[in-house]
């Protein structure tokens, strides 16, 4: 590169064809690519009408684009996977935050996701539900049986293997068919939301995280209490996901619709009452006192049978 | 050094008769030459030289190095050494001894049992990959094995923890035997993750530290209450 007159700026061309010609030469490059998808944040004023924030208009092309251009690197490199680890704890603590308050007509896709997706949620909200689902039964059953002379506490750790199958299965494979199933609906009708399917696992990760108080409030070995808490858990996580979902599927056949609505929500229940009445043993109609033991389980086993 | 110089004389002779003007800087100047780190040559000499030793030599060396990061784990202080020499032999160790003392003795048929050696190790070894992972899809500038290194050494606390325990389980049992167990083995949790955070929160940007080092509480956690729970 010779400067034949020093009083002239050279032409050093486009970026790409300089490094070509001198590849050792270092280049700045102060256009950083984390920050166009950034900007998506502030600008969002609060005046937007309910039904921008339910479907999204222009915000779900800008979406798309923004997650195609966040996510560029090929899937074999590092890079590509942190792009689903690029939160904040601010961040986090608002989308959990924003899964134990579900505010009619506020889309938690929309409001909290803004096409950053994250798997750090689901994977340890999923991680912190198998051990306390796994720890809790195993304490309310030993608080149960504390009485009992015949009894010997083991620490069950094989529920620990079942409930990681269980909760993890439910948190990935339930959102693909979702997923799946949406894509199917979307080539049929026209549907302005649509879900990526990173969406779909986030949303599901971050409701299941009302389960964790749950599953340890669940050691209290009444009955009652147990139900009352699995229709508070149920309705909370519930209503997020159904107001999730909604907007994706309204424009679809009526019964199509409530039919997912419906089923997305069964599967919920279907979780919750599963891992109430496999990892936590019944509670006893009465809490009979140590001495006398072998008349009193007769009479247990007669009422409970 | 030296041919540089060379080259530059060169141009400038070749250039004599024009007149210092016409030299300009901008030219390519050839530079020759081996940048040599003397630093290097001593590494090669100390590291044939080991070839040489005798093997209680080497082995002392290597216990030397895991019995200091022992110590840097008992007094945790911000110090490197823990960091830029990695070995994962105590963490080998202290994930066996483990394992194995919380075996329990009896031929117990019954599947729920407590965890087996398998599960104690896999649980030990893919959580700390987990963790480290974690760490660094999080952004984190620890790397793989140093990571790998701290969490495993600060298991230490905790096999303390369970050798105290199983040495108060010899006693009789009852509610006072529960609570001193349950006292040392939350002393010893606390103990593990002040000592883990203190080499590991410092590689991580500050506004994600917490979730990076929720992971390794619930780590340690997901240890100590296999701890707690043992009973022979």
């Amino acid at each position: 590169m010779a400067a034949v007159d020093d009083l002239q700026f050279e032409e050093f061309g486009d970026v790409a064809t300089s490094l070509a010609a001198n590849p050792d030469a270092t280049t700045i490059n102060i256009e950083g690519p984390g920050e166009t998808p950034k900007r998506l944040g502030p600008p969002r004023g609060s005046g937007r009408e309910e039904d921008d924030e339910l479907l999204g208009n222009d915000d779900s092309d800008k979406t798309e684009l923004l997650a195609g251009q966040k996510k560029s690197s090929p899937f074999w490199t590092f890079e590509y996977y942190q792009t689903f680890f690029d939160v904040d704890t601010y961040q986090v603590f608002d989308r959990i935050k924003g899964s134990l308050l579900p505010i009619p007509g506020k889309n938690f896709v929309r409001l909290y996701i803004r096409s950053n997706p994250d798997l750090y949620g689901p994977f340890w909200i999923c991680a912190t539900l198998v051990f306390a689902i796994a720890i809790s039964g195993n304490l309310s059953n030993f608080l149960i049986h504390l009485g009992e002379k015949t009894y010997h506490y083991v620490p069950e750790f094989r529920k620990v293997s079942i409930a990681a199958t269980i909760i993890y299965a439910y948190a990935w494979l339930v959102p693909f068919a979702l997923w799946g199933f949406l894509l199917w609906r979307n080539s049929k009708v026209m549907n302005i939301v649509s879900y990526s399917f990173l969406e779909i696992v986030c949303v599901y990760g971050y409701s299941l995280f009302i389960y964790i108080p749950t599953a340890i409030l669940w050691i209290i070995p009444q009955k009652a209490v147990r139900w009352i808490l699995v229709m508070m858990a149920l309705g909370i996580s519930g209503s997020v996901l159904a107001m999730t979902f909604w907007p994706a599927v309204r424009e679809d056949n009526r019964r199509v619709a409530l039919a997912t609505i419906v089923t997305i929500v069964l599967l919920h229940t279907l979780l919750s009452v599963g891992c109430l009445a496999y990892f936590f043993d019944a509670p006893e109609v009465d809490h009979l006192p140590t001495t006398a033991v072998v008349p009193n389980q007769t009479v247990v086993a007669a009422k409970s049978s | 050094m030296p041919q540089l110089m060379r080259a530059f004389n060169v141009f400038s002779n070749s250039y004599q008769f024009a007149g210092l003007s016409d030299i300009s800087i901008s030219q390519d100047i050839p530079v020759e030459g081996e940048i040599t780190i003397p630093m290097r040559s001593r590494i090669r000499e100390f590291d044939s030289s080991t070839l040489n030793e005798s093997v209680q030599n080497t082995i002392m060396r290597d216990l030397k190095a895991v019995g200091k990061k022992f110590m840097h784990v008992l007094y945790p202080r911000k110090s490197n050494t823990l960091l830029r020499d990695w070995d994962l032999w105590g963490p080998l160790v202290l994930c066996v001894t483990l394992a194995l003392m919380l075996q329990r003795g009896s031929a117990d048929s019954e599947n729920d049992g407590g965890p087996q050696f398998a599960e104690v190790f896999v649980i030990i070894w893919f959580g700390a990959v987990t963790i480290t992972l974690n760490s660094k899809l999080l952004g984190g500038n620890i790397s793989f094995f140093q990571s790998l290194c701290v969490l495993g050494y600060c298991i230490l606390p905790l096999t303390v923890a369970l050798l105290v325990c199983r040495l108060v389980l010899l006693a009789k049992p009852g509610p006072i035997n529960f609570i001193v167990r349950l006292f040392v083995v939350i002393m010893m949790f606390a103990w593990s993750i002040v000592a883990s955070t203190a080499f590991l929160a410092d590689s991580q940007p500050p506004n994600r530290k917490a979730l990076a080092v929720y992971p390794v509480f619930l780590f340690y956690f997901v240890i100590s209450w296999m701890i707690l729970t043992f009973t022979p």
